[in-house]
């Protein structure tokens, strides 16, 4: 049978070179921060009839609001579109106020579908708490874990989820998907979810321990604990990744960045809980 | 076959698919919708300090105060008002039609002056008793102010000094309008004109009458769901949820077969159980927190998937059905349970930590945790000892499993 501790090595440093990458692309380009973090205006609006981003560029150009984004809401690639979006710095409430009666008087009625406006000084905060909640989210695992079963399994543990919320924030980085306060509720999610995995993992390590035969290795144990979880662990994995897929494909798109950062923290929790935790806490045992 | 355990499994199932037929979808309904779903206008302000006043624990609270009567005013249903941390105040309007004005009107401070020629303040807003909007002269809209006491007996000096003369009413330093006086009034009332449309004079009245802000209050952060973008949000969030539940239903019956149907039995209860734990806790439901309930539908069949894979093992032993299953469920519990603990834990600091939309995402998540613990083990493991009492079924194949030949009896 396939061994996975054997090929501990090989499947480390894919997540390091992941993270590598992750780490340089947060250095060089850092990540793309929603107006929930750095403070700005989103306009989401439904006109009657087509327009262009000219026509509402002229618009926002009166109001010295030309560096704004403007994007079309289309499906294929047409210039023309009745919902518009457009992202402008943050924003005296006049100002929005006087731009959307021109875009009214100018250009047509429409619909309000969305208009957020969000302050500077919100965002330092948002991400202070992030930081505390996920830090303080693995302290009371460590204990947890440490109370129910013993240090080394925590600290395993703990080492794979510090994985897996690093492998969400890369590839948010990396692919610069933009970041709103829901965030963190994904991130901590995923940390509550990949940590039930890799529980399930050592609590039957645990319990093969207790019939631990001295010719059985330390690797044949965390191997056949971990073969023997395979199936739950692919099938629990199936299931929710299941749900999440219909989150990303069906609930649409004020939702999708939330369901992405699910995807792939789940789909890291089970590398890292499967090929990981296991051989992770064998080393630390190994070297008491 | 035994008939008792059989008439057992069945009166259960079918309760709980009736239940779920006819409750789900009015029960689901009837939560408390986020903004996020029924369209309205979040926001977010903090008192600041000035050198004329500043914040404390009093000074808010009377904001608070001040901020739910002017909410009152503008006649929505369900606003609320809470105070956050030291000096921030949440407001949320569902279905607020002017959301632009809402805002104006919610941070103004609303100080009212009278000043007479010299520009000496002779009345503020606290000799008000009373005050309120009407179409006046001309089908002009203007606001009716009603002095207290105190106020009248201010109001008549003010005007006997100043006959022919023009006095100032202003609201936050700003002119509203200023009338020359033309005689003494002693009634204890008087009128502002100079409002463009009955609106804005009712706006007017209702910060009158619900007095000034004792601080500064800025307005932070302002979120706005138009109607349309909020039935399409529910549209969508149906649409996922129901796509989600009925994949997992389908591969729970793929691959437990009768296990798997006692555990999407189980599932249709849970779900069912989420939706009155939601509804009865007063709970808001948002698209966060409907994407925890699709979620936690996938993870809630992951006891099942724990207890049954030991269930299958105990077959392959040659254990029988029975105690297999048993087994099956007292070994896998202590798994169960020590992995969805650390779940709950996260979901825990998610509540104390995140604020608005993510509090209810927590709610859900840890709900979701706790609810799926007791329908996959109590209600399935009831289920199952019904259906394997019942004698009905006696091959595991029936159950997804293959049992050794040899001891296959």
């Amino acid at each position: 049978m396939f061994s996975i501790s054997k090929h501990f090595k090989i499947f480390i440093s894919i997540t390091l070179t992941i993270l590598a990458i992750g780490i340089g692309s947060m250095i060089i380009q850092g990540f793309n921060l929603g107006i929930d973090f750095k403070g700005g205006n989103i306009v989401d609006i439904t006109f009657e009839k087509q327009v262009t981003v000219a026509d509402v560029r002229n618009v926002l150009d009166k109001h010295d609001l030309g560096n704004s984004i403007i994007q079309l809401a289309t499906t294929d690639n047409s210039t023309s579109s009745k919902s518009v979006l457009i992202r402008t710095g943050i924003l005296a409430d006049n100002v929005r106020q006087e731009t959307l009666a021109d875009l009214h008087s100018q250009i047509g009625e429409y619909n309000v579908n969305r208009i957020e406006n969000v302050g500077a000084t919100v965002g330092s905060e948002l991400v202070r708490q992030a930081i505390i909640a996920i830090i303080v989210s693995w302290i009371l695992m460590i204990l947890y874990i440490t109370m129910r079963f013993e240090a080394r399994f925590a600290a395993a543990a703990v080492l794979a989820l510090v994985i897996d919320v690093m492998m969400v924030v890369s590839w948010f980085s990396i692919f610069q998907w933009e970041i709103d306060s829901s965030f963190i509720a994904a991130l901590l999610t995923v940390v509550g979810f990949s940590i039930n995995g890799t529980i399930v993992i050592f609590d039957r390590i645990r319990e093969n321990l207790k019939g631990h035969r001295p010719s059985e290795s330390l690797a044949e144990l965390v191997d056949n604990s971990i073969n023997q979880c395979m199936t739950r662990s692919l099938y629990t994995n199936f299931t929710v990744l299941f749900t999440v897929a219909a989150i990303i494909v069906f609930g649409g798109e004020t939702i999708r960045n939330f369901a992405y950062a699910m995807f792939i923290g789940f789909s890291s929790g089970v590398y890292t809980s499967v090929l990981l935790a296991g051989p992770m806490w064998k080393t630390f045992k190994e070297k008491k | 076959m035994r008939w008792d355990s059989m008439t057992k499994f069945l009166v259960m199932t079918f309760a709980i698919i009736l239940g779920f037929t006819f409750y789900a979808k009015p029960v689901a309904f009837s939560i408390r919708q986020g903004l996020d779903l029924q369209g309205g206008t979040h926001v977010v302000m903090q008192a600041v300090d000035t050198p004329d006043a500043k914040v404390d624990n009093d000074a808010v609270e009377r904001v608070v105060q001040i901020i739910e009567r002017r909410i009152n005013g503008l006649g929505l249903t369900e606003p609320t008002i809470q105070r956050q941390g030291k000096d921030r105040i949440i407001v949320d309007l569902p279905g607020v039609k002017d959301p632009d004005s809402a805002i104006a009107m919610l941070g103004k401070t609303a100080l009212l002056e009278f000043k007479d020629v010299t520009g000496k303040t002779v009345l503020t807003g606290k000799d008000l008793k009373n005050s309120k909007a009407h179409v006046g002269q001309n089908s002009q809209a203007v606001v009716g102010l009603e002095f207290n006491e105190e106020g009248a007996k201010k109001f008549a000096a003010l005007t006997a000094q100043n006959i022919g003369k023009p006095i100032s009413i202003l609201l936050d330093g700003n002119v509203l309008t200023s009338p020359v006086v033309q005689e003494v009034i002693t009634g204890g009332n008087a009128q502002i004109s100079g409002s463009r449309n009955v609106e804005e004079a009712e706006h007017l009245a209702i910060l009158l009458r619900s007095g000034s802000l004792p601080v500064k209050v800025e307005v932070m952060e302002t979120r706005t769901v138009g109607p349309t973008l909020g039935q399409d949000s529910k549209d969508m969030s149906v649409k996922a949820f129901g796509i989600g539940t009925i994949s997992v239903f389908v591969f729970m019956l793929l691959f437990y077969r009768m296990s798997g149907l006692v555990a999407d039995i189980a599932l249709l209860l849970y779900i069912m159980l989420v939706l009155l734990a939601m509804k009865y806790l007063n709970a808001t439901l948002t698209l966060p927190g409907i994407a925890g309930i699709i979620l936690s539908i996938g993870m809630a069949v992951d006891a099942n998937v724990l207890i049954f894979e030991r269930f299958k093992e105990e077959i392959r032993k040659g254990k029988t059905l029975r105690s297999a299953m048993e087994a099956g469920f007292s070994k896998a519990f202590t798994t169960i349970f020590d992995s969805n603990i650390t779940t709950i834990m996260a979901a825990v600091v998610l509540f104390y930590l995140g604020t608005g939309p993510i509090k209810g995402f927590a709610i859900t998540l840890a709900l979701g945790v706790i609810l799926s613990m007791f329908s996959a083990i109590f209600v399935t493991r009831e289920l199952l000892r019904f259906l394997i009492g019942s004698n009905l079924i006696k091959n595991p194949a029936f159950f997804g499993c293959a049992a050794p030949k040899e001891v296959r009896k």
